[in-house]
C-alpha cells in the first residue's frame, strides 16, 4: 500500500505540529495586539477629550490652576521637527545614495553601514547629551537650534538605512538598461533609480519624522522647554514631549489633562504619518 | 556599396564553404575576460560583419553573454570584472579607450534578457535616451518616438496610450518598447542578450521578424539559447564552449556542415 493516505503517521505528525505552531503564533499576536490596543484606548479615552476643546490649539501652556492649551508646544515641536528633518533627510539620502550606488569597493561602505546601524540604535539620550556638550555648553544656553540638530542626528541614520535598502532593491538590470543608452551614472541615479525607489525613500523620511515627533530625551538637554510663546530659535523652545513629561509628573489635575491631550495628539500624528507612508508604499507596488 | 557586399556574401554562400568576405564592424582580438579570478573568456578572436545579424550560441556559462557585454563595456559597472585584449570599433580599441564610456554606449545599443522598462510613461521611456544627446522640440521628439515605436512594430498597439506607464504593457510589448528605446538614439550596433527568453512564442515571432528587418540599418549581435532561433534570424553564427570560440561561420555552414565535431555534437543535440 502506498504511503500516501490520510492516516500516514508522518503526515499526521506534521499536521499536529502545524496546529501547535499556528496556535503559538496566534497567541503571540493576540498578546502583542492586546497591549497595543490598551495603550491606544487609554490615550484616546484620557486625551481625546482634551483635544476636543479649541483652547488646546490656541492658548499657551498655563501655570497650575488656570486654563490654557498647548499652542506654544505644538508650534515648537513642529518647527524643530521641520528643521531637523530638513537638515537630516538630505544628508541621509545623499549618504544612502553613496552606499548603494557608488561604494562598491573598499572598506568605507561596510564600515559606514556598521557605524550607521550603531547610530540607529543608539539611545536618544546619548544624542541629546552629545549635542549638549558640543553646542549648548559652548553657547551657554538651551535653544531651538540645539533641539533641531539633535533631532536631525536621529533622522540621519534612519534615512541612510532606508535609502540604502530601497536603492539596493532596484534591480541592477534597470541600472544596466539606463547605462546602456549612454546615460552617465549620476543621471541614471537621479532619473531612474531614485524614481524606482521613490516611495521607499519617502516612506523612510516619514517614518523618521514619526520617530522624532515623540522623542523626549534628545530635547531634554537641548531645547529644554518654554512656558511662553517663542519662535526664537536661539532661546529655549516649548515642545510636546517635554510638556507631556513635565505636566504628567506634576500633581495638578488640569496639567494631567493637557499632558494626556498632548500624548493623544502625538499618537494621532504618528498614526497618520504611518498610514500615509504605508499607502505611498502600497501604491508604488502596483505602479 | 553595401548592396555590392551583400550580394557578394549571398553569392559566396552558394559557391563555397569558406567564410565569405565582409566588412567587419567590430574586430575582436585575443580577448580575455575575468570575473575576479575566474577566466570567463579565453583568447576570443572574431570579426562581426556590418549590417548583418550575428548570433552567439552555446551551453549556459560558455561566455556568450560575457562576450556581448564587453562590446559596450557593461562590465565596467562592476569592480571585480575586467577584460584584456582588443575589441576594435572603427579601428579604436574599446577596452583601453580613453573616450567617455557613455558616448561609446550611445553608439552601441543593448537590449536585455528581461524587459526593463523605466518607471515612467511609454513616451518618456523612449524620449529618455534621446534627450541624453539631442535637444529636440516637442514636435520633432514626437516624430522620433513614433518612428522608433513603428520600427519596433509597437506603434499600433500603444499609439493611444503613450502617457501610460511602461509597466502597463505585456512582456512582449515591454521588450519591443526596450528595442524601440535602444534604436531611438540611432546606435550603429545593437546588442541583444537573449531578447526572447522571457517571451511567449507569438511575441518571439514578432521580435525575430523585427531583428531580421533591423539588420539592414544596424549591425545586430545577439545571444541566444535557442538554436532554431539562431538558424532562423542570423546570418553568421559563433559557437562557444567554456569561454572559447569553437567555430564561427556563415549560419548555414554552422548548421548544415559544421567543421568541428564539438559544434556538430551541440547542433545535433548530442550534447548540451
Amino acid at each position: 500500500m502506498s504511503a500516501i493516505h490520510s492516516r500516514n503517521p508522518v503526515y499526521l505528525a506534521r499536521k499536529r505540529r502545524n496546529v501547535v505552531m499556528l496556535s503559538a503564533g496566534g497567541c503571540a499576536l493576540a498578546f502583542g495586539l492586546f497591549w497595543l490596543a490598551w495603550i491606544l484606548l487609554t490615550v484616546v479615552l484620557e486625551g481625546g477629550g482634551a483635544l476636543l476643546r479649541l483652547s488646546v490649539f490656541l492658548e499657551m501652556t498655563p501655570p497650575p490652576g488656570s486654563d490654557g492649551g498647548l499652542a506654544n508646544a505644538m508650534v515648537g515641536s513642529l518647527v524643530m521637527i521641520v528643521i531637523g528633518t530638513s537638515i537630516g533627510a538630505p544628508i541621509g539620502i545623499l549618504a544612502g545614495t553613496y552606499l548603494a550606488e557608488y561604494g562598491q569597493r573598499g572598506w568605507l561602505t561596510p564600515a559606514t553601514r556598521f557605524l550607521n546601524d550603531v547610530l540607529l540604535s543608539a539611545p536618544s539620550i546619548v544624542i541629546g547629551l552629545f549635542v549638549y556638550t558640543i553646542y549648548v555648553k559652548q553657547v551657554g544656553h538651551f535653544s531651538g537650534w540645539a533641539g533641531a540638530v539633535a533631532l536631525a542626528l536621529i533622522v540621519i541614520p534612519v534615512v541612510v538605512r532606508t535609502t540604502d535598502d530601497m536603492l539596493r532593491l532596484v534591480p541592477n538590470s534597470m541600472r544596466e538598461a539606463a547605462v546602456a543608452l549612454g546615460c552617465p551614472a549620476w543621471k541614471m541615479i537621479v532619473t531612474i533609480t531614485y524614481r524606482a525607489a521613490r516611495a521607499g525613500i519617502v516612506t523612510g523620511i516619514l517614518l523618521s519624522v514619526a520617530r522624532i515627533s515623540g522623542e523626549t530625551a534628545p530635547l531634554l538637554f537641548t531645547a529644554l522647554n518654554n512656558q511662553f510663546w517663542s519662535t526664537n530659535m536661539n532661546a529655549p523652545m516649548a515642545n510636546l514631549p517635554m510638556v507631556i513629561f513635565q505636566f504628567a509628573m506634576s500633581p495638578y489635575e488640569d496639567w494631567h489633562r493637557l499632558a494626556w491631550g498632548g500624548a493623544a495628539l502625538i499618537t494621532f500624528a504618528v498614526l497618520v504619518l504611518n498610514i500615509l507612508a504605508r499607502s505611498l508604499f502600497a501604491r508604488s507596488q502596483y505602479s | 556599396m553595401i548592396d555590392v557586399q551583400l550580394s557578394a556574401v549571398l553569392k559566396s554562400r552558394e559557391d563555397t564553404e569558406d567564410p565569405a568576405p565582409f566588412k567587419p564592424k567590430l574586430r575582436v582580438r585575443a580577448l580575455d575576460f575575468y570575473y575576479g579570478n575566474f577566466q570567463a573568456l579565453k583568447s576570443v578572436s572574431l570579426d562581426i560583419p556590418e549590417h548583418k545579424v550575428t548570433a552567439f550560441i552555446g551551453p549556459s556559462g560558455c561566455g556568450k553573454s560575457t562576450l556581448l557585454r564587453t562590446f559596450n563595456r557593461m562590465y565596467s559597472l562592476y569592480p571585480d570584472q575586467r577584460a584584456e585584449g582588443e575589441v576594435l570599433l572603427d579601428g579604436e580599441n574599446l577596452i583601453t579607450s580613453e573616450e567617455d564610456v557613455s558616448l561609446l554606449r550611445a553608439r552601441i545599443g543593448m537590449v536585455f534578457q528581461k524587459p526593463t522598462p523605466f518607471p515612467m510613461s511609454i513616451y518618456d521611456n523612449i524620449a529618455f535616451g534621446v534627450r541624453l544627446f539631442e535637444r529636440l522640440g516637442r514636435g520633432r521628439m514626437d516624430e522620433r518616438v513614433e518612428w522608433a515605436l513603428k520600427r519596433a512594430a509597437l506603434w499600433n498597439e500603444v499609439r493611444d496610450k503613450l502617457g501610460q506607464s511602461g509597466y502597463s504593457l505585456s512582456g512582449g510589448q515591454q521588450q519591443r518598447l526596450c528595442i524601440a528605446r535602444a534604436i531611438a538614439i540611432r546606435p550603429e550596433i545593437l546588442l541583444l542578450d537573449e531578447p526572447c527568453s522571457a517571451l511567449d512564442p507569438i511575441s518571439t515571432a514578432h521580435i525575430e521578424e523585427l531583428i531580421y528587418e533591423l539588420a539592414d540599418e544596424y549591425t545586430v549581435v545577439m545571444v541566444t539559447h535557442n538554436m532554431q532561433q539562431a538558424a532562423r534570424v542570423s546570418d553568421w553564427t559563433a559557437y562557444m564552449y567554456l569561454g572559447e570560440l569553437v567555430e564561427f561561420d556563415v549560419t548555414d555552414n554552422i548548421f548544415l556542415k559544421p567543421k568541428k565535431k564539438e559544434t556538430e555534437d551541440y547542433i545535433t543535440g548530442r550534447f548540451g
